[in-house]
């Protein structure tokens, strides 16, 4: 796959090179020095960087357009409002949702899924039921999860994976029955890169009438979603893991769904009326918006989408695959070094070990070179017991980084080599 | 190709590579476990202390990274011989160095590991150094509540703290 994929790639490279080495211009922090050395930003999978026209969207916004949402009847609230709207938009058609109303905006990936646990969980979820997730799973789309399982009496049922680091697929089957009420997956593998069959794994639970939340924070970032396409009834991201800002997030949900869920936040703006006696609750989206939300955020997501998608979201993943292919082919020559996570199908993330070398001094080396990775459990422990390491290191790659960022990650892994021989 | 202001000098590469009293006391006085969940690393303290508080043997063993590792080695090797007080002390001074709180210019007891005081500009891993000095107070002191440990620094000690002396 990787071979095949790698001549293919060659043809064309001198062209799009030009144009990838412009856009990395689009981002300030890669100038960056780190103690005298270039910063190589290779932690993408974490956070990603912000682009010049998003930064000036979010000057734009604080400097002519603040004031807050939905309320009152003055001129910079109702363009604060109808900018807030636009970001909603922008989303909507990002992921082809059929409707506006049908993306929340939340704090970020991990508040989307407490929303759905909260929101659909708690109300629909009993004892006795089952909720399947897989060992890939980021602790966020577990630890919710066995919240709600031990308040409700309800089961964790966990999917397996391979060796390369691939869900076992007939093993989930298996784990239907009639007790199956939810299942929560990750579209790609924070820890390993794996790209997660989620349309065949969609399709299958719905043939049990279960639905099904995907955790697409690292795949929004890489790959072009359609929720329609893939009938997903709960798909989850975050801003800052696509060139936005940190504490703003979404969450889509089928309209019907989000209808018949109970609020997740009581306050401001989730309501139509409100008295002692009782509360009437307002329309989506604006059930799921207590309080003043995440505005300016919003808006400099919805000025990364259009970043994003004026580059293309295609164009982006195809030029990664090259910089996945070339780090791949670059770790694999050096002997000591062991990449966890050979799905065939992956983002460009990378993790890998190095024998008898901790990541944590892994990654303490790579920083005097100006080198940023990854180092520890990922925040998926349960993957790391897989593979029976306590922690890996991780490069993980944006369209902004180049092949000589990757030269110099091997030369500094060299360098680890040369402290430690 | 070395960087003059690394930490990863000789002598810690030497005690990670070689570290001293490793491995477990068959009737420890004092026993702690140290794990540090945001990496992972654990660490068993054992030691025995005689009829004048004296530590006349300790070993520990352990799964961590260098840092933690050679920090382990050269506390052992500190404390071998020293009364419980004196261990205390180089405990206390050890966690002021690694925290960037401690004069080296003034007089101190750490002797040679001062060579980790290029921990305090690294915070990330201040607690791979220092997890060490913890579990072997956390031993010293069996009798003490653990999550004590955990309010006073970000590195949990936990379980496992047993006396049978």
């Amino acid at each position: 796959m990787i071979n095949s994929a790698n001549r293919s790639s060659q043809s064309g490279t001198a062209t799009t090179d030009l144009d990838w080495e412009k856009i990395r211009n689009d981002f300030p922090i890669l100038k960056l020095k780190v103690d005298g050395k270039p910063l190589v930003y290779l932690d993408n999978a974490a956070s990603s960087q912000m682009p010049q026209p998003v930064i000036d969207r979010l000057v734009r916004y604080q400097t002519t357009e603040h004031a807050n949402v939905n309320r009152a009847v003055h001129y910079l609230s109702e363009v604060a409002t109808q900018e807030y709207h636009r970001a909603r938009c922008k989303l909507q058609q990002f992921i082809n949702a059929g409707e506006d109303r049908e993306i929340i905006f939340t704090s970020g990936t991990t508040d989307a899924i407490n929303l759905v646990m909260h929101g659909y969980g708690r109300k629909f979820i009993k004892a006795g039921d089952e909720i399947i997730l897989t060992t890939m799973e980021h602790h966020s789309n577990i630890v919710p999860w066995q919240m709600l399982a031990s308040e409700k009496g309800a089961k964790i049922r966990v999917v397996p994976i391979n060796d390369q680091g691939e869900l076992e697929f007939d093993e989930y089957e298996k784990l239907f029955n009639e007790h199956t009420k939810f299942v929560g997956l990750i579209h790609v593998s924070n820890a390993l890169g794996t790209i997660n069959p989620i349309k065949r794994m969609i399709d299958l639970a719905h043939r049990y009438s279960v639905p099904v939340l995907i955790d697409g924070a690292q795949a929004a970032p890489h790959l072009t979603i359609d929720v329609q396409a893939l009938d997903c009834d709960f798909y989850v991201f975050s801003a800052h893991k696509l060139c936005g800002p940190t504490g703003v997030g979404m969450l889509y949900g089928k309209a019907a769904l989000l209808e018949a869920m109970q609020p997740f936040k009581g306050g401001g703006d989730m309501i139509a009326s409100v008295t002692f006696e009782k509360t009437i609750y307002n329309t989506l989206p604006h059930k799921f918006e207590a309080g003043t939300p995440p505005i300016a955020a919003a808006i400099g997501f919805g000025a990364a989408i259009d970043y994003l998608t004026e580059i293309g979201i295609e164009r982006i993943a195809a030029y990664e695959t090259t910089l996945l292919e070339y780090a791949t082919m670059r770790l694999n020559e050096i002997s000591g070094v062991k990449i966890i996570g050979t799905a065939a199908e992956k983002t460009a993330a990378i993790s890998f070990t190095m024998d008898g070398i901790h990541p944590h001094d892994i990654g303490t080396i790579l920083n005097q070179d100006g080198i940023a990775v990854r180092t520890g459990h990922h925040c998926a422990q349960p993957v790391m017991q897989r593979f029976n390491v306590p922690a890996t290191s991780r490069a993980s790659f944006a369209f902004y980084n180049k092949k000589s960022e990757i030269d110099v990650l091997v030369a500094g892994i060299k360098t680890v080599q040369k402290v430690f021989l | 190709m070395m960087h003059t202001n690394s930490l990863y000098q000789e002598v810690i590469l030497d005690h990670n590579r070689k570290p001293r009293n490793y491995g477990k006391l068959e009737h420890p006085s004092h026993h702690a476990v140290g794990h540090n969940p945001l990496c992972g690393d654990r660490l068993d303290i054992s030691l025995q202390l005689n009829e004048h508080d004296q530590i006349n043997a300790i070993a520990f063993q352990g799964e961590s990274c260098a840092i933690c590792k050679a920090s382990a080695s050269m506390m052992t090797a500190a404390v071998k011989g020293k009364s419980r007080s004196d261990a205390e002390t180089l405990i206390d001074e050890f966690r002021d160095l690694a925290t960037g709180k401690l004069n080296t210019e003034s007089p101190h007891h750490l002797g040679r590991l001062t060579v980790f005081s290029g921990i305090r500009d690294l915070p990330t891993r201040v607690k791979c150094a220092v997890l060490p000095w913890h579990t072997l107070h956390a031993a010293l002191n069996s009798l003490d509540n653990a999550s004590t440990e955990a309010e006073q620094d970000p590195v949990q000690i936990v379980t496992d703290n047993t006396s049978s002396a």
